[in-house]
């Protein structure tokens, strides 16, 4: 097997960037491969079911994913994240601007050539 | 003769964008030929409401306050250049924002320029405060209480097509679709119909990727070793030329850093979207969930394949209210220890505001953990260990509806200094009034928007 056909282990980060938008008590996070071929993978592996419990701590409700092939890209809208939004909020980060890096802190399993670092493990 | 491509450039992303952004993007315009346009954006939802606390106490204020800083450096050229200015800067008093600008325009000398309003956004003046807090609001967490600051509904482009059709060199807008401030102008020139969805929701688009300046070219993006743009601290604000078949090419201000990519754009495309292909919108239901992203030259993309489905049978509407006030302090432990020497500050302001006598919610952060993404619980740090030694810094919050209590209770962190643990540092404190949205839904019969016309007082 080439060596960078290899199966790392490393933070979404490395094969995806992405950023948060927010309206009211509500954000929603796209997430866009480096690589196309990254795609089936993301969709694979970075599902409604794994983000909701990546953002457990924060009260996530519903989350719901839309795909737009053509791009390709995501779009993750996770509701009630911001505990209260800008009106209520009392962290820091009320409009939940930093919120699309904890998404991409979460780790992902692709082959090494798909990883911007591939040395970078997820921890 | 109808126009073949407009060019629209924006000069601000929100209300504190940089004041000098314009000036590169005017330059531009002044050199390209055809039917040019420069919007600013810069209501986001409350500072509508804030700019409507300040016409109460002033009643010829409630204009974005940065009006005169944004506009005045170009104000000139664009006029002298045929480059039109359409804004939502009017905020809660489009007509003081034009006059505004009229009196400017005498002091330096720019003749002849005719200033429009679109009116008809403030629903406080058509409804009853009853009538509107008998609205659901559409989050579903009930109607908030507090006093009634604002309500404004979103109006579309058509009031501001027919602003230019008056001849208007500036078109002062209070609440609008962001996305209106650039379809307003190609339903001028292309003479679009609104029933002409496809070329409705192509503007549409134009107008959702230039309405946050900057995050189309690089802003809000860059991440060094990922994502590197050069010469970031004199980002160029974008430029998008529609064709009259709804062709969208973004670019940016000519001899400006920054960068234009398929990447910068997907990024906006998505941002503050949720059903990609139910984006909804006064004027049109927009899909971009088949659209095409290429890059066509050096900061050029072109972005084709938007649909357009009929738009939503009700407008949307801001109703803002006073919403409490927000304590917070702060205060940095550094060194051999810090972090259980932060922990004990924690430990002391609970005692103390439990002192107090009060059950406002309290949320402590760790600056220096995972604060940014932790839940008011803390759940996240306390999952996981952090070194005794570092840098860390205390972060209080609290809300409620008393503002001496919001004080006294910011006003534990000050006191850590003399009375808390050793070491603490560099204490910020504030107390902050609080601004309440709800988003609710009206019929569109009651809304009327025009457009007129003003001269100077």
């Amino acid at each position: 097997m080439a060596d960078n056909d290899r199966i790392v282990r490393v933070p979404l980060h490395e094969v995806a960037h992405g950023r948060t938008g927010d309206k009211g008590n509500r954000v929603n996070i796209s997430v866009i491969p480096y690589h196309d071929e990254a795609w089936p993978l993301l969709l694979e592996q970075v599902t409604p079911e794994r983000v909701k419990a990546w953002f457990a701590a924060k009260g996530a409700g519903t989350v719901t994913r839309y795909e737009v092939p053509t791009m390709p890209a995501m779009n993750f809208v996770i509701e009630d994240v911001l505990q209260g939004g800008v009106n209520g909020a009392l962290n820091l980060d009320g409009h939940g601007k930093s919120l699309a890096f904890h998404l991409l802190s979460m780790p992902i399993e692709v082959p090494a050539r798909l990883a911007l670092h591939p040395e970078k493990a997820a921890g | 003769m109808t126009a073949t491509t407009v060019h629209i450039g924006c000069g601000a992303g929100f209300a504190g964008d940089r004041w000098d952004a314009a000036v590169p993007v005017v330059a531009s315009l002044a050199r390209r030929s055809g039917p040019r346009y420069l919007m600013y954006e810069t209501l986001a939802e409350r500072t509508l409401a804030l700019a409507q606390q300040a016409r109460i106490e002033n009643p010829a204020a409630g204009y974005s306050p940065y009006l005169e800083r944004i506009l005045r450096p170009v104000l000139k050229t664009a006029k002298a250049n045929g480059i039109r200015v359409v804004s939502n800067f009017g905020a809660a008093n489009p007509l003081g924002g034009a006059r505004k600008i009229l009196e400017m325009a005498r002091e330096d000398g720019v003749a002849g320029l005719k200033v429009a309003v679109v009116e008809g956004d403030d629903l406080t003046a058509v409804m009853t405060e009853g009538d509107i807090r008998g609205h659901d609001p559409v989050e579903g967490i009930g109607m908030p209480d507090g006093k009634l600051v604002a309500a404004n509904v979103y109006l579309g482009a058509r009031p501001i097509a027919d602003a230019l059709a008056l001849g208007a060199d500036v078109v002062v807008v209070g609440r609008c679709a962001d996305p209106a401030l650039a379809l307003g102008p190609l339903l001028h020139e292309f003479g679009w119909s609104l029933d002409d969805l496809d070329r409705v929701a192509a503007g549409t688009m134009a107008g959702h990727l230039l309405e946050c300046g900057a995050q189309v070219t690089g802003g809000y993006f860059a991440d060094p070793g990922y994502k590197d743009v050069p010469d970031f601290g004199h980002v160029g604000f974008p430029i998008a030329e529609i064709s009259a078949d709804g062709t969208v090419v973004i670019g940016k201000a000519d001899d400006t850093g920054g960068l234009v990519s398929h990447r910068t754009v997907k990024e906006q495309l998505l941002y503050e979207m949720h059903d990609p292909s139910a984006y909804l919108t006064p004027d049109v239901t927009l899909d971009i969930s088949g659209v095409r992203v290429e890059e066509i030259g050096p900061d050029r993309v072109r972005i084709t394949g938007a649909r357009g489905k009929p738009k939503p049978p009700t407008l949307k509407a801001t109703v803002s209210f006073e919403g409490g006030w927000l304590g917070e302090g702060e205060i940095t432990y550094a060194g051999p220890n810090a972090r259980r020497r932060a922990e004990l500050a924690i430990e002391v302001l609970r005692t103390r505001v439990r002192d107090l006598g009060t059950n406002w919610p309290l949320r402590f952060d760790l600056i220096g953990t995972v604060a940014t993404f932790d839940g008011d619980g803390g759940d996240l740090r306390s999952s996981r260990s952090w070194p005794d030694d570092g840098e860390y810094r205390v972060r209080m919050a609290t809300h409620g509806g008393d503002k001496r209590m919001a004080q006294w209770i910011a006003d534990e962190v000050l006191s850590l200094y003399c009375s808390g643990p050793a070491g603490g540092a560099g204490v910020r404190h504030r107390i902050a009034p609080q601004i309440t949205t709800a988003s609710i839904l009206v019929d569109r019969e009651r809304v009327t928007a025009n457009a007129r016309l003003v001269e100077e007082n």
